[in-house]
């Protein structure tokens, strides 16, 4: 091996009552497409805001070109050659992409010039891109290239890259990968961020894997197995989730060409959404995250009303029912935003055990509240979701993301629903409460009950659901039986590659 | 009722010094809220301007004194907010309030030995042959140097904004603080800045009601002007070019008003003097239409921890 590029040795960082990171070291070489591989919490986005300059490690020391290298801040990071692509995307909605590009670099050139560079080198990455649009106007997928090109734009000679796939469609996906690979025949370093381990296996030269802050082991990823992979990530090997054989009954629920316009800036437009669910049944709906999924769980909840028969469940035309009305016909909802939306973070799990359950578990009589009741009906959920925390009386703030995710889905499924509407179940949960959340929802819809799953994880809607759809733009794809569909017809369904190119060679 | 007795020429000439203070206060408003920051002191900043700026102006015998010192004046108490806000992380909303009550308090206090001196006069800009144009250099060209100041500041305003990498880093801060955090960018600093600046025009905006419009100084004179320059700028969707047009819209109805009732027009005081709000209201409600939103980081506290 030659010299690396960029070499990490003793990397420690604890913020109050975590260690985010300890004595992590790995070399990235030139050209080397690095995987960085681990669970939710494993220390992934700390260690890379330490190459990025966002964070100051505790100890440990990082040389990039033999030359010792500790960025004070992201614009000694970009100085250096570092380039990130964040998770999270770090883009202006109400900016044009020529402005957002333009305040990613250090020196932008005038305005003309910079959309015409933009153009340029969008189109030769096979990512096409118009300079003057809107940035909130663009979908996820677009987004993300306005991110890349504002990183290709320096020249990098490091590239990270956060979970950059988690909004892209399968073609989408590929597409990306052929830039990747094209960026690093040209000799730049990528380091790619990810828990998906068969993008891994077909992207990346070397892996790292961290576990709980630690450096579990380097590895040259193609020639493991994804199983061997995912139980140095998680430390266990881990059971699938199993489902238990059932025919699904009658219809319970039915969307009838439901449109409703969008309720925020830069929303989606639902248009002629129709659809129909059956007992026993579990509905994946997957797409990419922005394409009307928050719409539809509002329309499904309660939260926006529609025209009274537009949902019919049971017979009953609920559309113009608030989601208490719902909530009483056994039409429940868990939205994907934990804090804020599912639960209130300020309140005790008992309280927010009471705010979804006072009805159906009849905690409240006569307009008071029967405490005892609340805080039995919170046990109870923490006891048979095993949820890890001291008590019924902790905020809901203080408990981890899987733990807080799997009270949410335990207090909407031990409520016996007809229809149980979740959204985005499993997001940034670790692999074990994961499954055990899918496990969960599978036991529910085999006693009966009817499940709409809205996820933008292809995997856990393939393991779960009986029938998939898509989201793309505000519209339903066609409803299809997920034992004959390919992740290729997934693709297509979800839009294919919304206009992205190949790489020019 | 005698219409005759209207002047247009000099309802325009009147209406240019009626709305200068509104127009001062709301673009210093419209800046800090491109910054993301709600700052609810206006009032207060306005008023303290008003009174430092009289005081300065009677004790030196200079107007220009008198606004720069009004302009510093509305700085520093706009620092104060600043502190508290951006660097305690205090709610905006609650710091803007006692901002404006500690203002008024202050005004008043400071104010005391002056209530009822006439300050001297501000001296109108001479623009020779403009002026002396029939009609036309009586309307528009026989003011001072703030009421053309102030047109100035809404071009410059704009230009910086839309134009310049400056302004577009500040709207970059009040769209979203935490990938401009993520990019490098000085997010408290630059808000720093933009409170500053917000503080100085409010301060500016006060003088001019106290040394040009009224002139001189009685408590709590700036009467509501800060409350209307933060309602303008949520109607004029946050664009300079809009302000203007409501801020000429408010004072050139509120002049209209007065002259009606002068003029003993048999509509109620109570509706005439109604008018103004809601005349302003109604076209700003109107032009707001394209729906251009708020910035999105307007009002939110930031941390660069998180």
């Amino acid at each position: 091996m030659g010299t690396a590029l960029l070499s990490l040795s003793g990397l420690t960082k604890t913020y109050p009552g975590v260690v985010a990171n300890s004595d992590v070291g790995f070399d990235i070489q030139p050209g080397e497409v690095h995987a960085l591989l681990g669970e939710n919490g494993a220390g992934k986005s700390t260690l890379v805001k330490m190459i990025y300059g966002l964070v100051a490690p505790d100890s440990g020391q990082m040389t990039l070109n033999d030359v010792p290298f500790s960025p004070a801040d992201p614009n000694a990071a970009r100085a250096a050659g570092v380039a990130m692509v964040f998770q999270h995307f770090s883009l202006f909605d109400a900016l044009s992409v020529a402005e957002n590009v333009a305040l990613g670099m250090d020196n932008p050139p005038p305005r003309r010039e910079l959309s015409d560079k933009i153009r340029t080198v969008s189109k030769a990455y096979g990512l096409p891109l118009d300079p003057q649009r809107t940035v909130g106007d663009l979908s996820a997928g677009e987004r993300q290239r306005v991110e890349i090109i504002r990183c290709l734009l320096q020249d990098p000679k490091l590239l990270i890259m956060d979970e950059p796939t988690s909004v892209l469609t399968p073609q989408e996906v590929e597409i990306l990968f052929k830039t990747l690979r094209k960026l690093s025949a040209e000799g730049t370093a990528i380091l790619y961020i990810s828990h998906k381990l068969e993008e891994i296996r077909s992207l990346c030269d070397t892996a790292t894997i961290l576990r709980l802050g630690k450096k579990v082991a380097t590895c040259t990823p193609a020639e493991r197995t994804a199983a061997e992979l995912a139980e140095m990530m998680v430390g266990s090997s881990l059971r699938p989730p199993e489902r238990r054989a059932h025919e699904p009954g009658g219809v319970l629920l039915e969307v009838n060409d439901l449109t409703i316009a969008p309720t925020q800036a830069f929303g989606t437009r639902l248009q002629n959404i129709s659809f129909s669910l059956r007992m026993g049944e579990i509905l994946g709906i997957g797409g990419v995250a922005g394409n009307g999924q928050d719409e539809l769980l509002a329309a499904l909840s309660g939260e926006v009303l529609t025209d009274a028969s537009a949902i019919v469940m049971q017979g009953t035309a609920v559309g113009a029912m608030g989601p208490t009305g719902r909530r009483n016909r056994g039409l429940l909802t868990a939205p994907e935003e934990r804090l804020g939306h599912a639960a209130a973070p300020e309140m005790t799990l008992t309280e927010n055990a009471l705010l979804t359950g006072s009805k159906r578990q009849a905690l409240v009589k006569g307009g008071w509240i029967n405490w005892a009741a609340a805080k039995g009906f919170a046990e109870h959920i923490i006891h048979h979701f095993d949820v890890r925390t001291p008590g019924p009386e902790v905020a809901a703030r203080a408990l981890s993301g899987g733990n807080l995710q799997k009270f949410v889905i335990g207090r909407e499924v031990l409520q016996e629903p007809h229809v149980l509407v979740v959204n985005q179940p499993t997001w940034g949960v670790d692999a074990s409460a994961a499954a055990s959340i899918r496990q969960a929802l599978l036991d529910l819809a085999a006693d009966g009950a009817a499940i709409i799953c809205i996820s933008q994880d292809l995997d856990e809607l393939m393991e779960i659901s009986d029938r998939f759809a898509a989201l793309n733009e505000g519209k339903l794809s066609p409803i299809r039986a997920t034992a004959d569909l390919t992740v290729e017809e997934i693709g297509l369904m979800m839009g294919g590659a919304h206009g992205m190119e190949v790489a020019d060679a | 009722m005698d219409l005759s007795s209207i002047n247009p020429v000099l309802l325009v000439a009147s209406l240019m010094i009626t709305a200068t203070p509104l127009l001062l206060a709301a673009l210093g408003e419209l800046v800090v809220e491109r910054a993301g920051v709600l700052n609810l002191g206006v009032e207060g900043m306005m008023i303290t301007g008003a009174v430092c700026g009289f005081i300065i102006t009677v004790e030196t015998g200079s107007p220009w004194m008198g606004f720069l010192l009004a302009a510093v004046a509305g700085a520093v108490l706009s620092m104060l907010f600043a502190l508290l806000t951006q660097v305690f992380l205090a709610n905006q909303v609650a710091s803007g309030l006692a901002l404006t009550l500690f203002g008024l308090g202050l005004s008043a206090l400071l104010g005391r030995e002056y209530v009822g001196i006439k300050p001297p006069s501000t001296p109108k800009l001479d623009l020779g042959p403009l002026a002396d144009l029939p009609i036309i250099g009586r309307a528009f060209f026989s003011h001072d140097i703030i009421v053309y100041f102030a047109l100035a500041m809404t071009v410059a305003i704009w230009f910086f904004l839309q134009r310049t990498r400056a302004g577009l880093t500040l709207r970059a801060v009040g769209e979203n603080h935490d990938a401009a955090h993520a990019l490098g960018y000085k997010v408290v600093l630059i808000r720093f800045a933009a409170i500053a600046f917000g503080g100085a025009m409010a301060g500016l905006g006060g003088a001019y009601i106290s040394l040009v419009r009224v002139p001189q100084w009685t408590e709590g004179m700036t009467a509501g002007i800060g409350w209307i320059a933060l309602a303008l700028v949520v109607f004029a969707s946050w664009k300079p070019g809009r302000v203007v047009l409501g801020a000429y819209l408010f004072g050139g109805v509120g002049v209209l008003q007065l002259n009606l009732q002068a003029a003993g027009v048999s509509i109620p005081v109570e509706y005439l003097a109604s008018a103004p709000y809601v005349v302003t209201i109604i076209a700003l409600v109107i032009m707001s239409k394209d729906r251009s939103g708020a910035p999105a980081s307007l009002g939110r506290p930031f941390h660069a921890s998180s």
